[in-house]
């Protein structure tokens, strides 16, 4: 529980630390980033979409001090200013809008991707020496191909190619959102490829990783004994060595993270998808500040949310972290 | 009355450098009920050999010889180096169970020591309820005396001691007629390998099984052992009950362990009654082994091989064996 404590306060530490920094940096900017933008507009602005830049940033005449609490009250109701793009929406509500789309699509497509490396890493280590150790060059070859290779590839093999798949959008335009079959089925349909994408791309890290340190592990005198125990291969592989494997897997894949996010946020830019990845890229092309700071934000703390829950894993799978005295 | 034969077993560990002859030409019995001790320095052979027996050998060990029969009760004898994968899995732990010399590292970290007892019965005697396995587990916890409620303890909150205790009451589960113990105190402070040599003392008296235990330590052996077996350089250089090698060694080598004191601290490998240090596998002195270390070598030592014959300490009825050539193939003469 010590060790949950302490890795709550780096992480409410880190989070505190992007949430200042994310007040900071406008101001850290030469000049006034609203008097910028609106030059850069040619003067093409709503006196609103002044005034709605100056709240978003929190510029006002009052101290930076102030400007600071009135910011932090601001997150707590969720006010993240409007967005330009968007006008008057406010950047919350783009957001509450995307990140559905995106987490739906990269949570299922990294827990695959996890499930199926994972797995694949446990048995080419247990049969290693066998032809499953041909998988291990493309493996390699794959670690080290973007994912916005793999999402132009399968774009132009499955989508402009073959025509199997549709190569852009969440859902078909002829059907209506909502709780049916016909949608469901769209969604699944667009989800594919850039699903595939991320599968594929982050899957040869997950496979690799299991297997080295499962190689190891096979070593270890607890996988001797099991086996000299007469259990099943089965369960030697899976309940003594895998099991033991998996924790410092958990922690590189929380560390591999970051890349997975920015993969997926490149992946949904070249399907053009709904999801906060498509928004990022609109708020860059237009400038749009407020947007692009609280799309930073939420993915720095998604980031440290799904950090938090690869500990919490960890705690649940190693007994050695809940040992009360250190 | 023998429950395991060993007869002329060779294992090589083949590399580029060329074979390590880790095991060469050992015949052993293990007779049913006793405990035989296996001593030699480190590097000696003496954990491949156990594992050979137990088949435990992974690449790039390679049995390149020789036989390992195993004697059931009702007097049918198991070619066990030939036995079929099922056939392996129910011979080991039902017939033979092994206890490593870590006990940090042979139990699974992430799981409580009563499950790994239960992983055992649920396996091998799939007819035992769940509630019959946890009390059959807290039994045998108590049996090596460890309160019922370290159960669901994980081995990093036993203490060094606790857990090889809980590794023997794992070995214990199916009753075995053969447990091996490779080097099981070795980790443990001095007073807690007392304790624990008790304990496995005790527990053969009530159980039955024949032990292989193998040490470094001569003089712990002959604590506990009914039977001793030295091992140099992969080959066994001299049989004889603990007695009779505690009062008359016949081989240079023994005799060089007994007047050895192990330190109690430090490594434990120095051993001050022998000079030199052991050879080189890949390359073994022509000869007998032993004899560029040997203070009573003679020309002969040098060029033939001497092989383990029935020696003076096998007169008194026991079965002494010694290879060594001095005197005739009687080994030295003087009292340690
Ligand atoms: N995996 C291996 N590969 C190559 N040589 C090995 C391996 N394991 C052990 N050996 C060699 O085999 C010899 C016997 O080792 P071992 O049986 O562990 O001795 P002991 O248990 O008596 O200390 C040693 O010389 C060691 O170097
Ligand atoms: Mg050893």
């Amino acid at each position: 529980m010590r060790f949950l404590a302490r890795r709550l306060g780096f992480y409410l530490l880190t989070a505190w630390a992007a949430i200042t920094l994310n007040f900071l940096i406008p101001r850290l900017m030469p000049g006034d980033p609203v008097e910028l933008l609106v030059a850069r507009m040619k003067g093409n602005v709503e006196p609103e979409a002044i005034d709605a830049m100056r709240r978003a940033f929190g510029i006002s005449d009052a101290s930076l001090w102030q400007q600071y609490l009135d910011y932090l009250g601001n997150l707590a109701r969720g006010e993240l200013g409007r967005s330009i793009t968007f006008f008057p929406t406010e950047v919350s509500t783009v957001i509450a809008d995307s990140l559905p789309w995106t987490v739906g699509l990269v949570g299922v497509a990294t827990l695959i991707s996890y499930l199926i490396g994972t797995s694949l890493g446990v048995l080419m280590a247990w049969r290693r020496g066998t032809w499953l150790d041909g998988v291990l060059p493309a493996a390699t070859f794959m670690h080290a191909v973007p994912y916005f290779w793999v999402a132009l590839a399968l774009v132009f093999v499955f989508g402009v190619t073959l025509q199997w798949f549709p190569v852009s959008r969440a859902y078909g335009l002829d059907v209506m959102p909502g709780m049916t079959g016909e949608f469901a089925a769209s969604v699944l349909y667009h989800a594919a490829l850039p699903a595939v994408t991320i599968v594929i791309a982050s899957m040869a890290d997950r496979i690799l990783g299991m297997r080295n340190v499962m190689v190891t592990t096979l070593g270890e005198d607890y996988v001797v004994m099991a086996e000299a125990k007469g259990l099943t291969s089965r369960r030697v592989m899976w309940a003594y060595a895998a099991r033991n494997a998996i924790l410092p897997n958990i922690t590189s894949f929380a560390l591999s993270l970051g890349f997975v996010v920015g993969g997926s946020v490149l992946t949904e830019i070249v399907f053009s998808y709904p999801g906060i990845g498509s928004m990022l890229l609109k708020g860059v092309e237009n400038e749009d500040f407020p947007l692009m700071q609280g799309i930073f934000l939420v993915i720095s703390l998604a980031v440290l949310v799904a950090n938090f829950l690869a500990d919490l894993a960890y705690v649940v799978l190693d007994p050695r972290t809940r040992q009360e005295s250190e | 009355m023998n429950v395991l034969e060993i007869r002329d077993l060779g294992v090589d560990y083949l590399s580029q450098s060329g074979a390590v002859h880790a095991v060469a030409d050992v015949s052993l019995d293990l007779r049913r009920g006793e405990i035989l001790g296996l001593a030699g320095e480190s590097g000696s052979g003496k954990s491949t050999l156990a594992n050979a027996v137990a088949r435990l050998l992974r690449p790039p060990a390679a049995i390149t010889s020789g036989s390992v029969v195993y004697h059931r009760q009702d007097g049918t004898a198991v070619d066990v180096l030939a036995l079929k994968r099922d056939e392996l899995r129910a011979f080991r732990w039902k017939e033979l169970a092994v206890v490593f010399q870590s006990a940090m590292n042979s139990l699974n970290p992430v799981s409580t020591v009563g499950a790994q007892i239960e992983d055992v019965l649920r396996i091998h005697a799939p007819k035992m309820s769940r509630n019959d396995r946890s009390e059959r587990a807290v039994e045998l916890l108590q049996r090596v005396g460890i309160s019922a409620d370290r159960r669901r303890s994980y081995p990093h909150e036993l203490s060094g001691g606790m857990r090889q205790r809980a590794a023997i009451a794992i070995a214990l589960a199916l009753n075995p007629e053969v447990i091996i113990m490779d080097e099981p105190t070795t980790a443990l402070d001095v007073v807690v390998q007392r304790d624990i040599l008790h304990e496995i003392r005790a527990l053969r008296e009530e159980y039955g099984f024949a032990v292989v235990f193998i040490t470094h330590d001569l003089s712990l052996l002959m604590e506990i052992s009914d039977r001793i077996a030295i091992m140099y350089a992969g080959r066994v250089v001299e049989t004889g009950t603990a007695e009779a090698l505690h009062r008359t060694p016949r081989h240079p080598y023994t005799l060089g362990l007994l007047r050895s004191f192990p330190r109690l601290h430090g490594p434990r490998e120095e051993l001050l009654g022998i000079p030199g240090t052991p050879p080189d596998l890949r390359s073994l002195p022509p000869g007998c082994a032993f004899h560029p270390r040997c203070g009573r070598a003679v020309e002969e030592c040098s060029t033939r091989l001497p092989l383990l014959t029935r020696g003076p300490n096998g007169s008194d009825g026991s079965d002494g064996e010694v290879a060594c050539l001095l005197n005739g193939g009687r080994g030295v003469e003087e009292t340690s």
